[in-house]
């Protein structure tokens, strides 16, 4: 009776959700608990159509293809979907709320203004879209690196199906008005603790497989992303930390309180960078990088220091983000010096990508995909040099709360994250759906420009926009009063952030563009065009 | 070592390991790399000796500077207010007419005005102070409580129609539809009426059934002829500056239910030295005598 035990599981699920809409404290979790059943509901329903009613030893896999290689791909085909599906919902979300900013009239109260939206885009993309490519990279990683099949058997479809759940329910809620103000932290008490239970699931599975091993040795690709999902677990157990009013009530109320709070928080929201952004994509790029150059990693020796200094000091980099503030002098020193301190350790991960091309550096020319990869490593250096300078506390005093901020953080989302994401999906795709090659290769490199030009706009108008508002900001007049109101200061930013939008136009269309090269490869389409490393019609004859 | 085969591009060794096809150089740290990491903690270490920065049990490392945020905002505070004291107080000192023809007195008034203003004022009244629907320009030379300095100045101190200020200005326009005094018929031919003294287009026969009724009820504040009355914050009707719009219907919301703005008592939040010149400045836009 496969899927029976499930399907009973997901029913009984549906009805406790529906006994929360009936018995519900508040009209917002009575309207999460609605969504909630629905989802389970038509759950249910879709594997009440999949109990295949044979006996167990003889069920069929339903990920059939490449079983032959003993891998557990089906997840991962699933998960490259997802990842694909989320980033253009988070790429579209992010080109409306930069429309908002630019054109206020296009907030649509209450469901679709700014404030609701934006913690949609943010999570979108890094929860969703980053996520999504985390777990089903890792899933694919780690199998080849270790030559094990996946640890748990089916515990895998439940980590991504329990992943998606909590996407919907984080998602919904947000348009709910449902929210504990943390940033990256929104989701309140119960979604919290349904993630909790995906993330150790998702342990288990990875530290399963990494346990029973055939290798000697586990790939410096694992430790990162071990090091990714044990952390990512610590920072979303305690920064969540909080009392619910009611078990039937969306609202909770924080362990911590005041500075504190805003010190958890941050400790959180900067991990979240560090452990989830760059460790985790680091362990992406350690076995992408390798594999689609095929050259060996630079150095094993850096990749030791690097990481240990990485995940050692990055830790204690928090404090950054509340320069200026009631935290008191001492960590906001600490947060500042540790952060000058990573700038190495991150570029540590720089350098063994890059020297990873060397004697591979003609493949530029020829393989978009490369190409996608170096442009990747290359806004990872940017930012993660951009990063500790702006934790210096005289940066900091002209960067801190301006749009600065958000042009670095897009630079290291859109170029570093973004890019090496896709470099993995181009290559993951026609391994996992056994085809040949990807349906178009002129299209890849479409994407990247349209992805670089996208991102080099977004940065930049962004740099000009923040050091516009800083400086507005604190402008004298020769008399020692403030010059400028706040509403002046945005009206002066008013062209970047139509610019902004623009660039974020440029990111969507090329992600739309892998959608549907993604979508013809899959269904074993060729597209009939000049191999990229045919010789330019134009050039000279050798 | 057995099993460590040579990288034939670039003649490192490799590290003997081998996952998936993966191999890895045996290269060293890059020089420049690890010397570039030395610098930082070296860096680190200095900054921390010299800023506040380690946690002990009930204090902290003071640092050898001892220079604290707290500190620095202090002493700037500290170093604007006194490069401004000197005027501040003789603005105190001295009234607002001979500020305002003072020249020194005057420029600084204005600046520091516009500033406060922006901070302060503009939410409301914009920052052009422009007003909005409801909202008073004040720019115009038409003023609901007075437009000469003293009249200013008091409007600001005091605010309008707030609770936290006893001398705060107060006038209360009733409610001539909601509280059944005037008929709607009445209401709407007042508005034809107060239409016709300010040169608009108005209903002829409407307008002369409303002269009565306005005179009855409306000019004791507004004045027979519809002009106004600063001392009780009564609007000039004649004029082509409508605060909550000049349509027959808006007038007649308005007659029906009026709605009052509200300002806050500025004199007990900013002080007088502010005050004074937020009323500089606010006159200097278009105040008169």
């Amino acid at each position: 009776m496969k899927n029976g035990f499930e399907a009973a599981v997901v029913g009984l699920a549906a009805l406790l959700a529906l006994m929360g809409a009936v018995f519900s404290r508040d009209a917002q979790f009575q309207a999460h608990a609605w969504v909630l059943f629905f989802v389970l509901v038509v759950s249910t329903v879709v594997l009440i159509r999949r109990v295949k009613f044979s006996p167990d030893n003889m069920a069929v896999s339903d990920t059939g293809k490449s079983e032959a290689s003993g891998y557990m791909d089906g997840v991962i085909r699933y998960g490259v979907i997802a990842t694909i599906f989320w980033g253009l919902a988070g790429f579209l979300v992010g080109v409306v709320i930069a429309s908002q900013m630019a054109w206020p009239i296009v907030n649509i109260e209450p469901w679709f203004n700014f404030g609701r939206l934006r913690p949609l885009h943010t999570s979108a993309v890094i929860f969703a879209f980053g996520g999504n490519a985390l777990i089903a990279t890792s899933f694919y990683v780690v199998q080849r690196t270790s030559q094990a099949r996946l640890f748990g058997g089916n515990l895998a479809w439940f980590v991504f199906w329990g992943y998606q759940l909590f996407i919907v329910m984080a998602a919904t809620g947000y348009l709910l008005g449902i929210t504990q103000s943390k940033e990256y932290a929104e989701p309140e008490w119960y979604v919290d603790i349904w993630l909790t239970i995906v993330w150790v699931s998702y342990l288990i599975v990875f530290a399963g497989t990494l346990v029973k091993r055939k290798e000697p040795h586990i790939y410096v690709a694992n430790w990162f992303y071990l090091s990714f999902i044990l952390t990512v677990a610590v920072l979303h157990l305690v920064n969540n930390a909080a009392i619910p009013v009611s078990f039937l009530g969306v609202k909770s109320y924080s362990l911590f309180s005041g500075v504190q709070d805003a010190l958890t928080q941050w400790w959180y929201g900067h991990n979240a960078v560090g452990f989830f952004l760059t460790a985790g994509f680091l362990g992406m790029m350690y076995y992408f990088v390798p594999k689609q150059v095929n050259r060996p990693v630079y150095s094993y020796r850096l990749s030791i220091i690097h990481f240990w200094a990485l995940i050692f000091l990055y830790i204690w980099a928090g404090p950054h983000h509340l320069h200026y503030t009631a935290l008191p002098d001492w960590a906001q020193t600490l947060g500042m010096v540790f952060s000058i301190m990573l700038w190495m350790p991150s570029w540590g991960g720089m350098i063994n990508g890059l020297m990873t091309l060397s004697g591979a550096w003609d493949k530029l020319r020829t393989d978009p995909i490369v190409r996608m990869m170096v442009i990747s490593i290359a806004f990872y250096g940017m930012s993660t040099f951009e990063g500790p300078m702006m934790s210096i506390k005289s940066v900091n005093s002209l960067s801190h709360y301006t749009d600065w901020t958000i042009g670095h953080v897009h630079s290291g989302a859109l170029g570093w994250n973004g890019m090496v994401t896709f470099a993995a999906i181009y290559y993951l795709v026609p391994k996992l759906w056994n085809r040949e090659k990807l349906y178009s290769l002129r299209m890849v490199n479409w994407h990247v420009w349209l992805a670089t030009l996208g991102i080099v706009v977004y940065a930049s108008v962004m740099w000009v926009a923040g050091i516009t508002q800083g400086l507005m900001w604190r402008e004298y007049d020769d008399q020692g009063f403030l010059v400028n109101s706040f509403v002046e200061t945005v009206s002066a930013i008013h062209p970047q952030y139509v610019m902004r939008t623009f660039g974020g136009l440029l990111y969507l269309s090329g992600a739309l563009l892998m959608a549907y090269n993604v979508y013809r490869t899959i269904r074993g389409d060729n597209r009939k065009e000049v191999p990229m490393d045919a010789p330019a019609a134009l050039s000279p004859a050798e | 070592m057995s099993g460590k085969e040579v990288d034939k591009f670039t003649g490192v060794e490799t590290t003997g390991h081998e996952w998936d096809g993966i191999k890895e150089l045996n290269n060293p740290l890059p020089r420049w790399w690890s010397w570039t990491f030395y610098a930082t903690i070296v860096f680190a270490i200095g900054y921390v000796i010299y800023y506040p920065a380690i946690p002990l049990v009930s204090s902290v490392t003071q640092g050898i500077s001892g220079i604290t945020n707290r500190q620095i905002v202090e002493q700037d505070m500290k170093a604007a207010n006194l490069a401004k004291s000197g005027m501040i107080a003789k603005i105190v000192s001295t009234d607002l007419e001979e500020i305002r023809t003072t020249d020194e007195l005057f420029r600084f008034s204005v600046a520091g005005g516009k500033s406060l203003f922006k901070v302060y004022c503009s939410q409301c009244h914009g920052s052009g102070a422009q007003g909005a629907l409801g909202y008073p320009n004040l720019n115009d030379d038409d003023w609901l409580w007075g437009g000469d300095i003293e009249a200013i100045y008091t409007t600001i101190k005091h605010g309008v129609r707030n609770d936290d200020d006893d001398d705060a200005r107060i006038s209360d326009m009733p409610a001539f539809g909601e509280d059944g005094i005037l008929e709607p018929a009445v209401i709407k031919s007042i508005a034809h009426r107060v239409r016709e003294l300010a040169g608009l287009d108005y209903d002829a026969k409407l307008a002369n059934s409303g002269k009565e009724p306005f005179l009855e009820n409306c000019a004791d504040c507004h004045s027979e002829s519809g002009t106004g009355d600063t001392e009780l914050g009564a609007p000039n009707l004649t004029d082509a500056i409508w605060f909550y719009g000049k349509k027959p219907d808006e007038i007649i919301a308005q007659i029906s239910k009026p709605r009052h703005g509200v300002m806050p008592a500025w004199g007990k939040r900013l002080g007088e030295a502010s005050v004074k010149q937020l009323a500089v400045y606010i006159h200097s836009l278009g105040g008169g005598l």
